[in-house]
């Protein structure tokens, strides 16, 4: 009974348009254990069933590196900016694999879960957010493999000896909060667009390709041409990773400006995420 | 005076019929393409589906209709209400409104409590979770806090009866137990409004009776409010203080939950002008009752003459045909015919279980059932159909669909026009004549005779 008492002033309104940027905070709250169980599924289902476990999220990365060290390096010779190639490309690849991993995955929330979603409400925003923090877990996973290659090229090779952090290393967890806000902007317009067209979800690998050749990966800032620079503007993660490489390595192409406008984008991104994912959840049973 | 716990005003929804289905990206443009070029979309396709509305259910714009429409109630704290409609009458959108599934077009509701919704057993299951790790996961979607799961988790497991399997993914689990955990975990949750719709159709009778027992427990002990949704209506007379009927979308009935029954059951009978004895769906217009492997076409009733008709002697044969659609290989499908009475008592039930093939190819199908002269009453009866694989799943919820009048002078109780008691009234062979002795009179004394009974 006291728990009903204190329940007493509880209540639910149930009424249509309610507003577009509101989001229930209490609710989300209200459901942070199904966050959490949400975020353990999410990393656990990666694995299960598979011989190596965890490991393939280290993996992944390092086979990737190798083809990259192979075709763009060796072959094709793609400036590094004077860092071992192997750390370039797995330096780019940290911060764009989380980026890539949240978007693959998000995307297919009202897919995944229109089963769920017609039957049962719970608020909406914990799937795509509960991906963003389950992937963070492989991103840190990652990041300490990373860590490892780096003090081994820098103790034992001569052309990595000159790298260092510096005292700009402060902002990595910021570039990494903007990756998770970016991603899930992304992810969150993905989801609201394939919910009614699913046409998308086949596009959406492409894009990710696309997007990925268009940031700054396997080439640096400093060696694109200038009248394509303007691209680095409209592609807020191309100064994350850029930056990425000023706070790990010391090296790398920023403009303050171009700071600016990464982030303000990547807030542009994210809000407006927020407001047609929210726009659709409330309907999008009516569809499924 | 204490607020109604739910409080419901003017509720209404509009569903567009192109949104049955997800578009594509090619429709989508292909309708901006055609409005282009100066003509107004072709609305040619939804063109039938327009005709099929009733006319109290079209909505403001071309191809919209009312799903819900001005609906308002209160129900007080503790009390169980029953939800009866047809298919299709908007007691799904009712419930999907209130638990918030989907938003309404205009009203508004208030909620005052916490609410759990059930209208699907097993869902957010995680097949390749363990059944304990599913308990966790499915408590947090439906709304408990991981300490609250935890403190139930033994009764939990009891009542599911699956103990030993607990660490075992679910998808290893037989569809009985996971019916069973399902259920168990929400029965279990203490939120002060419950909804409940149809759950109860899946599952072995053993499991429907403990459930039913769980429900009235919720009731009785923990002074829940409770939304029921069934066609049982034998569970909605003993668990229900009220209930409501909804007829095409809107509120046509809240009374006491045999009179709703009653005027469910009788207006099922009387609605059939037209298409007197039979019933279809247009597969291309209107969603049939059934799945996406299995559904129904048409429910014929047929007289000795052959042709579909809604009165019948009661001295002859009645067909009852059935006939569904197969689009999937199916093994094991059993059809269920409830023959009900106007108050809902089920006089009984007719499966042709034993007299299906084991497996159904695709195509069209009919099932027909002779029910033999001089067995109903002369009264008003209603025809229920619903068709499961018997421990895996349901193809076609219990629905009312038809009702028929028995009458006649050779109704085989009496020769009087007068009511006769009984759900049925079997012709039963009885045989008078005058006897030239008294079979009695040699027995000792009648005296005797009732102290040896003793």
């Amino acid at each position: 009974m006291s728990q009903s008492t204190l329940q007493e002033n509880f209540e639910i309104v149930i009424e249509p348009n309610r507003g577009w940027m509101r989001i229930d905070w209490r609710a989300l709250w209200a459901y942070r254990d199904l966050l959490l169980l949400l975020v353990r599924r999410e990393f656990l289902s990666k694995y299960k069933q598979t011989v190596l476990g965890p490991a393939w999220f280290v993996i992944n990365p390092l086979l990737t590196t190798i083809v990259f060290t192979v075709v763009f390096g060796k072959v094709a010779h793609i400036s590094t900016d004077g860092i071992p190639p192997v750390l370039f490309y797995l330096c780019g690849l940290l911060g764009w694999n989380y980026f890539s991993q949240v978007v693959t995955t998000g995307a297919a929330t009202f897919q995944s879960h229109s089963a769920l979603f017609s039957k049962v409400y719970f608020p909406r925003l914990t799937v795509p957010l509960s991906v963003a923090i389950a992937t963070l877990c492989a991103f840190a996973l990652q990041a300490v493999t990373f860590a490892g290659f780096y003090l081994y090229y820098k103790l034992c090779t001569p052309e990595a000896a000159g790298l260092a952090p510096g005292w700009r290393i402060v902002f990595l967890p910021l570039l990494v909060l903007q990756i998770g806000a970016l991603s899930l902007g992304v992810t969150l317009w993905m989801s609201a667009a394939t919910a009614k067209y699913r046409d998308l979800l086949q596009l959406n690998q492409f894009i990710m390709q696309l997007w990925m050749y268009a940031t700054p990966i396997i080439y640096p800032v400093s060696k694109i041409p200038g009248k394509w620079l303007w691209l680095v503007w409209l592609n807020p993660m191309s100064t994350i990773i850029e930056s990425f490489r000023i706070c790990i390595f010391g090296q790398g192409t920023v403009n303050p400006m171009y700071v600016v406008g990464s982030v303000a984008l990547t807030a542009a991104i994210f809000l407006s995420g927020i407001m047609f994912y929210q726009k659709t959840e409330r309907t999008v049973a009516d569809i499924a | 005076m204490e607020k109604p716990i739910v409080e419901v005003e003017k509720l209404s929804k509009l569903y567009r019929l192109g949104d049955y289905g997800a578009s594509s990206l090619r429709e989508s443009l292909g309708s901006w393409w055609t409005s282009v070029r100066g003509k107004t979309a072709s609305t040619t396709s939804h063109h039938a589906k327009e005709m099929l509305i009733a006319s109290n259910r079209i909505g403001p714009t071309p191809n919209s209709f009312w799903s819900l429409k001005d609906v308002s109630f209160n129900v007080r704290r503790g009390e169980v209400i029953g939800i009866l409609g047809r298919n299709g009458a908007g007691k799904s959108t009712l419930l999907k409104i209130l638990s918030r599934i989907t938003e309404p077009t205009e009203g508004r509701a208030v909620l005052r409590g916490r609410v759990v919704s059930l209208l699907e057993v097993g869902t957010g299951f995680h097949p390749e979770l363990t059944g304990r790790e599913n308990v966790f996961l499915n408590g947090a979607i439906l709304g408990m806090t991981r300490a609250e799961t935890a403190r139930k988790f033994d009764e939990i497991v009891e009542f599911a009866e699956v103990g030993a399997f607990l660490d075992t993914p679910v998808k290893r689990y037989s569809s009985g137990m996971y019916v069973r955990l399902a259920f168990a975990v929400a029965a279990h949750l203490e939120p002060e409004i419950l909804m409940v719709d149809e759950v109860l159709a899946v599952g072995d009778a053993a499991f429907q009776k403990k459930c039913l027992g769980k429900m009235s427990e919720v009731r009785n002990e923990h002074g829940r409010t409770v939304f029921f949704v069934s066609h049982n209506m034998g569970a909605i007379r003993s668990l229900c203080e009220s209930a409501i009927l909804i007829e095409s979308g809107r509120l046509v009935m809240h009374d006491t939950p045999q009179n709703v029954i009653t005027h469910y059951l009788s207006s099922t009978i009387a609605g059939q002008d037209e298409m007197d004895g039979q019933v279809f769906w247009n597969a291309d217009t209107e969603p049939a009752p059934g799945t996406d492997d299995l559904f129904l076409r048409g429910i014929k009733l047929k007289g000795i003459s052959g042709a579909t008709q809604s009165m019948f002697e009661a001295d002859q044969a009645i067909n009852i045909e059935i006939h569904y659609q197969v689009a999937a290989r199916l093994r094991g499908v059993r059809f269920k015919l409830s023959i009900l009475t106007q108050d809902g008592d089920v006089a009984f039930v007719a499966t042709d279980h034993s007299f299906q093939p084991t497996t159904l190819a695709p195509g069209i199908y009919r099932s027909v059932c002779a029910i033999p002269g001089g067995l109903l009453n002369r009264r008003e009866y209603v025809v229920g159909i619903s068709c499961d694989i018997p421990g895996e799943r349901m193809l076609i919820a219990q629905g009312e669909y038809l009702g028929f009048t028995v009458s006649g002078a050779g109704n085989q109780s009496s020769n009087y026009p007068e009511a006769w008691p009984g759900a049925v009234c079997p012709r039963i062979d009885w045989n008078v004549q005058q006897l030239d002795t008294d079979e009695f009179a040699a027995l000792p004394s009648p005296t005797r005779l009732v102290a040896a009974a003793r």
